[in-house]
């Protein structure tokens, strides 16, 4: 079996449990990002492929190859380290010469690795120079170059946007996604920012709570979470979440009736979802819009209003208490405080049970 | 008043007590150290001028002579052991742990004992009738060795003395230093294959380069200044074998009371250590390019 694999990794920090029993395959070349708000352990995950910590449990395979009885250095994994981790005291092309000198490559290939990483990321100028006079970016590009380098067959980064202006991140984001074109290993990629997650990786990881919470790719992750978690996590602004009851069904779909009386007609398959149970319907902005003149739809009173030139959120409370977030193409003319009425994509909502799990709706047969 | 002007009167006010109490202490001292050399001077205010006379006079004295030869001999047993013990238990004890703190506060207590309690304890280990050295020998069916006495072996028993007191402060020093070290660098090099010799010589060790000139600088300029460890152990014998620099500026002043001539010795250590001081500094820093 190629690539990464994970099987039943558990970590606790005394007795604290940081990750349990975790596990996931990632194809050869494959982009992963590891995706989780602060303290979900997807840092810990990082650290436990490279060896930095080791897991109270579990094995990691890469490529058919036990790994995590072996040393950090010995496991063919490179490492970008959120703070860059360069050798201060060294220049670029030591820094980047440093692990290859360990393992004993020729001085030649050294010599030429070093000439095409560095025309690759373009820092052919900065070789002798030290990391402390370089810019950000620069560093980056250095610690990239360090990586690249050693040929890993896993690439592993950690926030690698995060200490970077937003300009740079912007093009840092691109480079990154040259990167995996240009070379032949998987990259794992740790982000809190589900945008980077989003446009830079194959499939997401989702963890929080010690646990994967949903593998899936970037549309999946976004159209069908897997749990109400997910869905409030990933989309920006988030997935508003209004608590409801079921109040029937219709053509085999369920019907439910929002706390200040209102019914939607979903497209969500009753199967086990019985009359009476109390749940939270999932609606994303861009399903939730102003009412035309005339039309039905939710009274709400508008708390917040985020214009963004290209589109405006209207953040409002409905009758009730309920947040609900809605979208409206362009500039818009709504103020905070203006009474509105919304109407609702019924057919897209998705329904979460009281344990988490979700329920998407179906199109018709 | 200017608001300006209030903020730079504000500013010296601030600055003007430190200033004073520098000046007092230590500028002072030094101009009227370097008048009072230029004399021949005792210590009841009897002042002629006598030129250079008396740096002159230090140049042929064979007593210095034997005492500089004494101090340089001291300061080399001493500080490049010292630095090389110190960077060991350092690295030793740079880790988090229970243990591991309690010895940091073992090897930090013998620089809070002062130099009378420390040589009266060597005195204790040293003295050839019944001092723990001698008790071991004596067990072990051998003669005592007169460390004290013996003008071959007085001077590695001081340098073994102060290599004791002084290991506390370098220790934490360089404690000081390691810690300084961000730990992502050496994750960085776990993952770049360097093992343990490598991580030590190229990581570490540059890493605190300047904690290590700091620690070599300011222990020789202590060590050229020995004093009560050899006027307490030894008052400078057997012969003058021990008698330090400093240890002979005492004699000339305060037993010879010629204060002119103890004064001059005592601008020529200063010069010396001033010299050796940036002359470690240069050789350390030279190749280190201006930080960015």
């Amino acid at each position: 079996m190629s690539g990464l694999e994970l099987i039943d990794v558990s970590k606790s920090y005394g007795a604290t449990p940081v990750l349990e029993r975790v596990s996931l395959s990632v194809l050869p070349r494959e982009f992963i990002a590891f995706l989780g708000p602060s303290g979900s352990g997807k840092s810990t995950l990082l650290r436990i492929i490279a060896g930095l910590e080791t897991a109270d449990s579990g094995e990691v395979w890469l490529d058919g190859e036990r790994i995590d009885t072996r040393s950090p250095g010995a496991r063919g994994i490179a490492m970008v380290f959120q703070h860059y981790a360069l050798y201060p005291h060294m220049t670029v092309r030591e820094n980047m010469a440093f692990g290859l000198r360990n393992a004993g490559v020729a001085r030649d290939e050294i010599t030429r690795r070093i000439a095409q990483a560095a025309d690759i990321l373009e820092i052919a100028e900065q070789l002798d120079k030290k990391p402390g006079q370089m810019s950000g970016g620069q560093r980056q590009r250095v610690a990239i170059g360090r990586a690249i380098i050693k040929q890993p067959r896993l690439f592993l980064l950690d926030e690698p946007l995060s200490n970077l202006d937003a300009a740079l991140r912007g093009r840092t984001r691109v480079e990154l996604a040259q990167l995996r074109t240009r070379v032949d290993a998987a990259l794992i990629m740790v982000t809190h920012d589900q945008a980077e997650a989003m446009t830079l990786a194959d499939r997401i990881v989702i963890l929080d709570d010690c646990c994967i919470q949903q593998v899936g790719t970037p549309a999946e992750v976004y159209a069908r979470p897997a749990n109400a978690f997910v869905a409030r996590f990933v989309g920006s602004p988030p997935m508003a979440m209004l608590p409801a009851t079921i109040a029937g069904e219709e053509a085999g779909r369920v019907c439910v009736r929002l706390a200040e009386g209102t019914v939607l007609a979903t497209a969500v398959p009753a199967g086990e979802l019985v009359a009476g149970t109390e749940v939270e319907v999932g609606l994303r902005p861009e399903h939730v819009r102003l009412a035309a003149p005339g039309e039905a739809g939710l009274a709400a009173q508008v708390e917040l209003v985020e214009r963004l030139g290209d589109r405006t959120f209207l953040y409002a409370k409905l009758e009730g208490g309920a947040e609900i977030i809605a979208l409206e193409p362009g500039f818009g003319t709504v103020r905070p405080g203006d009474a509105v009425t919304l109407a609702i994509d019924a057919p897209c909502a998705h329904v979460f049970t009281a344990s988490g799990a979700a329920h998407h709706p179906e199109p018709r047969a | 008043m200017t608001a300006a002007l209030r903020d730079r009167l504000a500013g010296y006010a601030f600055v003007g007590p430190f200033l004073l109490v520098y000046a007092a202490v230590l500028i002072v001292p030094l101009v009227m150290g370097i008048v009072i050399s230029l004399h021949r001077a005792d210590l009841f205010g009897r002042r002629e001028w006598i030129g250079l006379d008396n740096y002159a006079q230090a140049l042929g004295d064979p007593v210095l002579h034997q005492a500089f030869g004494n101090t340089v001999l001291l300061a080399v047993l001493i500080v490049p052991p010292l630095t090389v013990i110190a960077l060991l238990l350092a690295l030793a004890l740079n880790r988090p742990g229970k243990f591991a703190a309690v010895l940091r506060g073992v090897f930090f207590s013998s620089l809070v004992l002062s130099v009378t309690i420390v040589t009266l304890i060597w005195r204790f280990i040293l003295t050839p009738d019944a001092g723990l050295i001698a008790e071991g020998l004596e067990a072990a069916g051998r003669a005592p060795i007169p460390f004290l006495s013996d003008p071959d072996l007085v001077i590695p028993a001081i340098a073994v003395t102060t290599l004791w007191w002084s290991l506390g402060f370098p220790v934490m020093l360089i404690l000081a230093g390691l810690q300084q070290v961000p730990g992502d660098i050496y994750e960085a090099a776990a993952l770049d294959g360097a093992g343990r010799w490598t991580v030590l010589r190229r990581i570490t060790l540059p890493a605190i380069r300047r904690t290590l000139l700091l620690v070599v600088m300011l222990q020789t300029a202590a060590q050229l200044q020995l004093f009560g460890q050899a006027q307490l152990l030894t008052g400078g014998g057997p012969g003058g074998a021990s008698r330090t620099i400093v240890l002979y500026i005492f004699e000339v002043s305060f037993g010879r009371w010629e204060l002119g001539y103890a004064t001059a010795i005592a601008e020529l250590l200063f010069g010396m250590i001033i010299a050796l001081t940036l002359l470690q500094y240069w050789l350390v820093t030279r190749h280190e390019e201006p930080r960015a």
